[in-house]
């Protein structure tokens, strides 16, 4: 397992990870609003790697995948902004996040180089479950990377039990059966499949989609070990990208607030 | 991989058609898609199902399709005997229905209560509000904003249906892009609804599920072939986009080695230009849409916008049976331009009074071409698998008449 991700979870403080896709808006603009989050205390940032048919993404990371394409974000780029935060922050996990055709176009061994050149902890590919990823596995694993996977409200328990043989790192449980950025989980049902997962697992479990405010942070972190908060930091690249100052204080702003989220 | 001198056993139990297919879909819709699998192999050996199926193939379809010697067209080319299955004369104009029924009696099967698609040209959208239409269930259809301006009578026709449309203006704005927007309204919906895929594409087992629902039209041109040459026939040619009444034609002729096949895919512009449709001679093999394929993908594995002239065409992937087919030479893949396509369109018009549909006149086209390398006492079957009164605008506007 990844050390820095290990670390993390050493204590039982509530943690937070936040999603910005890597080259939104620019290259630049898209490192200085990470070491904003980070500045800010947040636990693990992920990075999404843009793709062109980002089939789980509602609107608002579509149309940010999108602007980094446009922008001519290439995935070696996505490595520059990691190694970059790596060098910013030695101990913080930085996972890259986004679909399998990016890397199976790059070339595994190619990619698995790259992320342990750039300091990358763990990938989470959206598109590729247990079924398919052992070409990915097997050489991430050799290099202590972590390959976290995606547990959902459909998932049955034969399929946990696929899915945890091997896990790691820890389990990002999607909230909701849909796509990012829309309704919020009801946390009812919430507790019930984390309670299942926990009598299976001792991974430590992050909660995403459909997580927009600190309000949404503290009742999800009640319930599993963090939360993942992506769409709606995106959103603030989206609505004011004539001004990146203004992008740059608004997350500032909305981090400390979502971190608020986490002190139960 | 093949079993011993057979193309006909695959996929194997992952999906995979050699190197190509599998499974490549968010988690959420993993538990969905194996169900549908093991649906799907209890209703290949369950006569009740496969009657009803017939049935409806026989009554509301009205197959078989007939198989016509295209007199005039073999007379004006001068070499090889030229057919045409004759699937444009299906209800709803082409080889779609085939699938949808089969499909939705599925669907019915497993209790759904919702019915999504994508469409391109908008046949399969037809034929999927056809059968919900039949069947009493509510569909909506996903299609690409660029395919509602050109494919306007199929949208009335889909409305009159009683099926919602709902317009896709994200990335190409065509087949691809519906096709994801129907990928996330199933990751949302997925408890009760069942996705009609429209092509022999997306996760297993829908490769190999519309590939069987369409390869009735293989089966009958072998009966109809006999019965009218005493042989078989010497070539088979089907236009492809995703490849799903190309493989219908193929698959039943796959291990008879004497029959040669041809896949004619949209060469658009030119396949020297970026203006195409042709993912297997212009493509690398990648994944999208649940399946690992050939696409048409950039420098960064970013999928690239196709463009034909026909709507039914346009689409930057293939079905994974025809990646690898083409990878294991069995089939031969070439490619027609929009002015070819064109071309043959009116050419069939005037010489056979059919007004095919623009995706098998890119068949035609090459046919025309072709047809030479043919010695009289050759057969040649091409697939009509869509009539052509859905693309009477496009045309005109080609030719620059004003209708």
């Amino acid at each position: 397992m990844s050390l820095r991700i290990k670390n993390i979870f050493n204590n039982k403080s509530k943690k937070l990870a936040t999603f910005t896709t890597g080259g939104d808006p620019d290259l630049e603009t898209s490192i200085k609003i990470i070491e904003t989050i980070i500045n800010n205390k947040v636990d693990i940032v992920e990075i999404g790697m843009p793709f062109s048919d980002p089939m789980a993404d509602g609107p608002t990371i579509q149309l940010s995948s999108n602007r980094s394409i446009m922008k001519g974000t290439s995935l070696n780029d996505i490595f520059k902004i990691s190694s970059h935060i790596r060098k910013y922050k030695e101990d913080i996990p930085i996972i890259l996040m986004g679909y399998y055709n990016v890397i199976f176009h790059f070339g595994i061994k190619n990619f698995v180089n790259k992320c342990v050149e750039s300091g990358i902890d763990g990938l989470i590919i959206v598109d590729l479950q247990p079924e398919e990823d052992s070409d990915l596995y097997d050489k991430l694993k050799l290099q202590n990377i972590n390959l976290i996977r995606l547990i959902t409200p459909t998932t049955d328990k034969e399929r946990l039990k696929l899915i945890l043989n091997n896990a790691s790192g820890f389990l990002y449980y999607v909230t909701i059966t849909g796509i990012t950025g829309q309704h919020s989980a009801n946390m009812e049902e919430l507790k019930k499949s984390i309670n299942l997962i926990k009598s299976f697992s001792n991974l430590p479990i992050m909660a995403g989609f459909g997580i927009k405010d600190a309000n949404d942070v503290k009742k999800i972190c009640q319930i599993a070990d963090g939360a993942v908060v992506g769409s709606s930091i995106v959103k603030i690249i989206e609505q004011n990208l004539s001004n990146k100052n203004k992008i740059l204080e608004l997350v500032d702003k909305f981090t400390k607030n979502l971190i608020s989220g986490t002190k139960l | 991989m093949k079993t011993k001198n057979s193309y006909k056993q695959l996929p194997d139990e992952k999906g995979y058609f050699g190197k190509f297919g599998g499974r490549y879909v968010s988690e959420t819709l993993m538990p969905l898609i194996l169900e549908v699998e093991k649906e799907y192999n209890k209703i290949k050996n369950d006569n009740q199902f496969q009657n009803e199926l017939k049935y409806y193939l026989k009554n509301y379809i009205g197959r078989p399709s007939p198989l016509l010697f295209a007199e005039r067209i073999t007379e004006n080319l001068g070499g090889p005997k030229i057919y045409f299955k004759r699937d444009e004369l299906n209800h709803t104009g082409a080889h779609k229905i085939n699938n949808c029924m089969g499909q939705i009696l599925l669907a019915k099967r497993m209790g759904k209560k919702r019915i999504i698609a994508e469409t391109g040209a908008g046949q399969h959208g037809v034929a999927t509000a056809t059968v919900c239409a039949l069947f009493g269930l509510p569909c909506i259809i996903y299609m690409g904003e660029k395919d509602i301006k050109r494919q306007s009578p199929n949208v009335f026709r889909m409305k009159l249906l009683g099926a919602e449309i709902r317009s896709v203006s994200t990335g190409s704005k065509s087949l691809k892009d519906a096709m994801n927007e129907a990928l996330r309204d199933w990751v949302t919906n997925v408890r009760n609804t069942f996705y009609i895929i429209g092509t022999a594409a997306g996760p297993h087992p829908y490769p190999a599920m519309v590939r069987d629902f369409q390869s009735i039209i293989g089966k009958e041109v072998r009966e109809q072939i006999i019965k009218a040459e005493n042989k078989l026939p010497n070539l088979l040619m089907a236009c492809i986009g995703g490849g799903s009444n190309a493989i219908g034609l193929f698959h039943e002729f796959l291990d008879d080695k004497d029959v040669e096949m041809i896949g004619i895919e949209a060469a658009g512009h030119g396949l020297n230009s970026s203006k195409h449709a042709a993912s297997l001679t212009g493509g690398e093999p990648g994944v999208l849409h649940g399946n690992k394929t050939y696409l048409l993908q950039s420098n960064e594995g970013q999928i690239e916008e196709a463009h034909s002239i026909s709507a039914g065409l346009d689409y930057p992937g293939i079905g994974p049976e025809h990646s690898y087919l083409f990878e294991e030479k069995r089939i031969a893949y070439m490619s027609a331009t929009d002015a070819e396509a064109i071309e043959a369109f009116q050419y069939c018009c005037k010489l056979e009074g059919i007004i095919p549909a623009l995706e098998p006149a890119h068949a035609l086209a090459v046919l025309i071409k072709i047809a030479k390398n043919y010695s009289k006492d050759n057969i040649i079957i091409m697939n009509m698998c869509g009539r052509g009164d859905k693309d009477i605008f496009t045309v005109a506007e080609e030719l620059k008449i004003k209708l």
